[in-house]
């Protein structure tokens, strides 16, 4: 991807947190990129750090104990790493809007929605309330809620759960916004209003033109609008790619793991689903080698001394494995022997 | 190549699992308890409270005056090296005084606590564990006698029973119990649907095998956050039951009689309502810390 | 909510009527009835009081006698200060402990609940630490001793306020003031406490997520629903209040209800006691009420009647 069409970078950011039984380094050394009007996907177990990554972009990390480490978050040419609560709320809902996995909680319970979407558009476009308000039942209108009118005095525990994360995305698109984080945005609703939303969000990619980086444990979520994904681990990257990359040809056992959990019509149902043994790591201990290596059915001993190096497999596929390196040297010797 | 990598395979040992992988979590109580150590507050109330504890029950053993020894000659003093706190209107020992009364205020916190606490538990642990009818009923008596206000109870049963340290813990066990109820209910019902206890009952465990041995042991947390409210809440009613005329009587003295009495003589002798006024006060906050403390300690919710 | 109202009345008079009843039995269960303290009175103006006041009849006589006159709103006469009845007492002497009770109760919430707004937002931060200190000090200094100190520090040394009575503007100050510490501090901490609470939740993030400015974010969208439970508290506040001005109306001497029932505590004046309570348990009871009623039009997730505390 060309650095022209690069929305969003973040270069090696590392995140970590004070607790009372010491640091917690939640996200170390992540690096991601979002291009213009795409779909990224970042997978992975929950307690990974992709909903760290997100807030660390916009900025809502709870201040009383949490820290950047280390390295950039560089949004639309500007170093943004740490920027003070001005310069962010400019970018907040302006450029950058964000929805949340549990869209109970994430409304104000004692707000209308009719209240809750007009304050963003007054605030943004510093617009009169009667315009506001015509603008919010057009965007309620927009995602799906039916008589938008007469629901905007409506407070948010009268609406499904579905409805809600609607009403989620219709504040998130108030201004356009460049970006749209979606943390988690399907996992607390069931599946057929999971599809519902997924596909709401990807026509308003195309109708918006804007990016929108999903943030999921599922990996059958990012397979169904994700252009490319990325899977975490521990707090890192280990593999990124296009869907189909990753979904085909990936080369990390992490993500062969992940894949050969999900449920599949042609499998035999008396066998159990086969998980991934053991548990991630202890974010709050420094890991030398690999953070996938206990659980790796591949280890080898470099795994256990050194950090694994990027392996690119392809234009946008790279892994970040030992094992890869091992197969792409000796495909080379071979090469080069032939 | 450049850099030589081992590429040989690892057999995971669990030296090496043991690196990265998660720790084991803490048990509950190590955990609360580590939490509270890290608590500055918490752990200065608690220091307060022992030595406190010490020094009601030693200190006036080694003293060679009492608390009732009165000399006139010696009377009004302010501090001395020999009088550290001074003496009152009586020629008394103010420091032996201010002792002496922490053995009452003390025990009347916890006599009283403890009497709220057998109550309570048994009146919440019945009322949650029957549930049903049962549950109502009992919670709907609660729920009368707990729109009047506690400490009308307490006045009006000082007034029948007549002060005295016995009425008192008396009036306090029977008025206050019913926060103490609540909480047990409340605590009982959310444990009670938990598979722990379906498992028991599945075992044949019976009802009263099954609050004593499951669900009490796990609403110890509430318990006894909620008993380190209500010691410091006893002291302070005491201490106001003092001021208007039915606490202990003479010539025994809680740090609430002796700061009542210090009230009138504060014009000239300001020292004699300072000490007990202090005690009253440090002791509370030594509770309130410990408290706040023990509170986030032990709320699961807390915990990450 | 007419239903709910009608429930409600009938809940607090059948609240009352058990008040009622336990009182006049602890009274009455006293060994030897009100007046044996008194040894001097000679028999036979004591056989002409117990007549006056009905002491022979039956236990049973005197309840129903107490009970339908307590219906009719009348509270029995005095058996200290003769000639003077209950309600005369009440009459007088409530207005200027309602005055003084509401006063403290202002002076609690302007002052309680910025305080623990502000407490919460600059979380561990100096201001923090010092209301907290504040706090802790207002719940651990007990309201006599609070009091004494007020009057010794501003009436005497300083002689900036009156140190007791109730006539002008500035003889309040300090009464008010005192009264209100305890509840006050009980409010900030409640308010930060809730505001932390709050500050925590997902709405929160969202608001942020929206670019909304500080003010906004904790006033419109932190503050109504860190409120709610500071309303639940208003009931017990009231109970509080009412108590604290037992000891406040006497060191103030200040002629309201509180030291009225303080003076017949010490005089052991039954009907007064009685009479006083009931009183006292009415209010509360219809201060809870109130908050029940307020509940739901603060949170509109709890319908009339719903509330679970």
């Amino acid at each position: 991807m060309s650095a022209a069409n690069e929305l969003l970078a973040i270069e090696n950011l590392s995140v970590g947190f004070h607790t009372y039984r010491g640091d917690i380094k939640a996200v170390r050394g992540m690096s991601l990129t979002v291009g213009q009007g795409e779909i990224l996907g970042i997978v992975g177990e929950s307690g990974c750090g992709k909903s760290v990554t997100a807030q660390a972009v916009m900025g809502l990390l709870p201040k009383e104990n949490s820290f950047i480490a280390g390295g950039r978050i560089v949004f639309r040419g500007q170093d943004i790493t740490g920027a003070d609560e001005a310069q962010l709320r400019q970018l907040r809902g302006r450029e950058v809007a964000m929805i949340f996995q549990d869209p109970m909680t994430s409304l104000n319970p004692v707000l209308t929605i009719g209240y809750q979407m007009t304050e963003g558009i007054m605030l943004h476009k510093g617009v009169s309330h009667e315009e506001a308000r015509q603008e919010a039942i057009a965007l309620l209108d927009r995602v799906g809620i039916r008589s938008a009118k007469e629901r905007m005095g409506a407070y948010p525990h009268e609406f499904s759960g579905g409805m809600r994360q609607r009403v989620m995305i219709a504040m998130a698109l108030i201004c356009r916004p460049k970006l749209l984080f979606a943390d988690e945005p399907t996992t607390a609703l069931d599946v057929t209003i999971q599809a519902q939303i997924l596909k709401l969000l990807g026509e308003l990619r195309q109708e918006y033109g804007m990016s929108i980086v999903l943030i999921s444990h599922d990996l059958g979520v990012i397979a169904s609008i994700c252009d490319r994904v990325e899977v975490m681990y521990a707090g890192s990257v280990a593999e990124v790619g296009t869907a189909k990359e990753i979904f085909f040809e990936n080369g990390h056992p992490y993500t062969q793991g992940l894949l050969r959990s999900l449920p599949r019509l042609d499998a035999d149902r008396r066998e159990p689903l086969p998980v991934i043994a053991g548990q991630p790591p202890d974010l709050s201990l420094d890991i030398q080698g690999c953070s996938f290596l206990p659980r790796c059915p591949y280890a080898m001993k470099v795994c256990r001394d050194v950090r694994p190096e990027a392996v690119p497999l392809g234009e946008n596929h790279t892994v970040w494995c030992w094992r890869a390196y091992r197969e792409q040297q000796e495909q080379g010797e071979v090469s080069a022997r032939g | 190549m450049e850099k030589q990598y081992e590429f040989s395979p690892l057999n995971i040992s669990a030296e090496d699992v043991g690196r990265t992988a998660a720790a084991p979590s803490a048990g509950f109580w190590s955990d609360a308890w580590l939490r509270l150590k890290k608590d500055k507050g918490a752990m200065l109330g608690l220091s307060f409270i022992l030595l406190l504890l010490a020094a009601a029950i030693i200190g006036p053993m080694l003293s060679s005056v009492s608390y009732e020894d009165q000399n006139f000659l010696q009377a009004n003093l302010g501090p001395s090296a020999e009088h550290w706190f001074g003496t009152d209107s009586l020629g008394r020992d103010l420091f032996i005084r201010v002792l002496y009364g922490a053995r009452i205020s003390l025990s009347i916190g916890i006599v009283a606590s403890l009497i709220n606490l057998v109550i309570g538990v048994i009146y919440g642990g019945i009322s949650g564990y029957a549930g049903g009818r049962t549950d109502r009923i009992m919670m709907n008596i609660v729920d009368v006698l707990y729109s009047v206000p506690t400490l009308l109870y307490v006045i009006l049963l000082m007034v029948v029973f007549k002060p005295g340290l016995m009425n008192i813990f008396i009036a306090f066990g029977i008025s206050y119990w019913l926060q103490m109820a609540r909480i047990v209910r409340g605590e009982v019902l959310k444990l009670k649907e938990q598979e722990f206890v379906l498992a028991a009952r599945s075992m044949g465990a019976d009802g009263s095998r099954i609050i004593g041995r499951h669900l009490i042991p796990n609403a110890v947390g509430a318990i006894i956050v909620s008993l380190s409210m209500s010691i410091p809440d006893a002291i302070f009613t005491e201490a106001f039951l003092s001021f208007i005329g039915l606490g202990v009587s003479a010539p025994m003295a809680s740090w609430g009689v002796l700061a009542s009495d210090g009230v009138n003589t504060i014009r000239v002798f300001p020292y004699q309502l300072f000490f007990p006024a202090a005690a009253i006060s440090l002791t509370m906050l030594a509770f309130n810390f410990l408290s706040d403390g023990l509170r986030d300690a032990l709320d699961p919710k807390m915990r990450r | 909510m007419l239903n709910y109202l009608i429930k409600r009345i009938g809940n607090s008079i059948i609240v009352l009527w058990v008040v009622m009843t336990v009182t006049f039995l602890l009274m009455h269960s006293i060994p030897g009835g009100p007046f044996t303290a008194e040894k001097s009175l000679p028999p036979a103006v004591r056989a002409n009081i117990e007549a006056r006041y009905k002491l022979n009849d039956p236990l049973l006589t005197q309840y129903k006698d107490y009970l339908s006159n307590a219906v009719r709103g009348d509270l029995g006469p005095s058996f200290k200060y003769v000639g003077r009845s209950v309600n005369d007492i009440i009459a007088e002497s409530f207005p200027v402990s309602l005055e003084l009770g509401v006063e403290s109760i202002i002076i609690a919430l302007l002052v309680g609940v910025p305080a623990g707004v502000l407490a919460a937002y600059r979380r561990n931060s100096w201001p923090d630490r010092a209301v907290n200190l504040l706090t802790t000090v207002g719940v651990a200094v007990p309201g006599f001793v609070l009091a004494a100190l007020l009057v010794e520090v501003f009436a005497m040394k300083l002689g900036w306020l009156p140190a007791a009575m109730w006539n002008s503007w500035a003889s309040r100050v300090l009464p008010a003031v005192a009264l209100a510490a305890m509840p006050m501090a009980f409010i900030t901490r409640l308010t930060r406490s809730s505001m932390l609470d709050v500050l925590g939740q997902d709405y929160i993030r969202t608001a942020k997520a929206k670019g909304l400015s500080t003010g906004a974010v904790l006033f419109r969208h932190a503050l109504p629903n860190a409120l709610i439970p500071v309303v639940t508290y208003l009931g017990p506040m009231a109970a509080g209040i009412l108590t604290g001005s037992f000891v406040i109306e006497t060191i103030f001497a200040i002629p309201g209800l509180g030291s009225y029932f303080v003076t017949s505590i010490y005089n052991r004046d039954y009907t007064v006691i009685l009479g006083i309570t009931l009183f006292y348990s009415a209010i509360v009871i219809f201060m809870n009420m109130l908050v029940d009623l307020i509940y739901p039009l603060l949170d509109p997730r709890i319908k009339l009647g719903e509330r679970e505390d």
